[in-house]
């Protein structure tokens, strides 16, 4: 965990030196190529799993559930959220 | 929307060619992807910190700016943990893990399957990161369609605690669509700011 954090922080120092370099602009396109890099092995060992193959439709299920849950939370705290503190009263 | 199906095309070719691998007995060499992803969060923190941008929206945080991304973490936390009673399967924190990708399914899933391969082992850590993949991927596509409906019932703020970390870019189109374009720069800090916490978030979770 704290690998993975004191990199990212590694990352911010350099990038705010170097800012004002112009490759560090198109740093944007490296993440989306490592980010396929890394769906590609995530997808290779997912695949090689059996037991992960033969539970798909059950962890489908347990994705949806709880991606609905997370949904549905935030949208009822954001609910709560501007009824309190962001309608602009009416006169 | 390009952007999504590439990513699900690469893991989805990925699948296919472990599986065959998987058919054909041959294992796959040594593991790469904890390096990439040391690879990747530089990356990320080179982003944030070489922007333009992060200092002014930085400089125009209202206090009151704040509550927006704090309903969306508190909120996905909370309801993610009553999952997690329903999903008996995985411990609550598992559940609080993969919630905390908050739509950005591509670091959440990785981060999670690589720092839980150590206590549960690669088996069990690569069906998790599964879950987190399609549980982030299917909050997207709520947060995208679900857009005009959440405003209807639940206020202009809601689809955008529904995008979760997306919503500085892929639910930013559907956002100023349907909340109004005041809300433009909401989104954008709402998204950074829940953005970063993702990794502190996931890896939190991951570690108890």
């Amino acid at each position: 965990m704290f690998i993975v954090i004191g990199i990212m922080f590694g990352g911010i120092a350099a990038g705010y030196a170097l800012r004002k370099a112009a490759f560090i602009q198109k740093t944007g396109n490296c993440i989306s190529y490592t980010i396929l890099a890394l769906l590609f092995l995530l997808g290779l060992s997912a695949g090689g799993n059996r037991a992960l193959i033969h539970n798909l439709p059950a962890l489908g299920g347990q994705a949806l559930l709880i991606a609905f849950a997370g949904t549905l939370g935030s949208v009822l705290a954001a609910w709560a959220v501007y009824h309190c503190f962001f309608k602009k009263k009416k006169p | 929307m390009k952007g999504s199906f590439l990513m699900a095309g690469f893991f989805a070719s990925g699948c296919f060619l472990g599986w065959q691998l998987d058919q054909w007995k041959i294992g796959v060499l040594g593991d790469v992807a904890p390096y990439v992803l040391y690879i990747l969060m530089f990356q990320v923190g080179v982003s944030i910190g070489s922007d333009k941008k992060t200092r002014a929206v930085l400089a125009g945080i209202r206090p009151k700016l704040l509550l927006v991304p704090l309903a969306t973490i508190a909120g996905t936390l909370s309801f993610s943990a009553l999952a997690g009673l329903v999903v008996t399967k995985w411990r609550i924190v598992d559940c609080l893990a993969i919630g905390s990708g908050f739509g950005y399914y591509s670091l959440s899933s990785i981060l999670i399957a690589e720092l839980r391969e150590a206590s549960y082992g690669t088996e069990a850590a690569t069906e998790l990161g599964a879950i987190a993949l399609m549980a982030n991927m299917m909050r997207e596509m709520m947060a995208l369609f679900g857009a005009p409906v959440f405003v209807k019932y639940f206020g202009r703020l809601a689809p955008v605690c529904a995008g979760g970390a997306t919503t500085m870019d892929v639910t930013l189109g559907v956002i100023t669509r349907y909340s109004g374009k005041d809300m433009a720069f909401v989104a954008i800090f709402h998204g950074m700011l829940v953005d970063m916490s993702v990794p502190f978030l996931a890896s939190f979770f991951c570690s108890l």
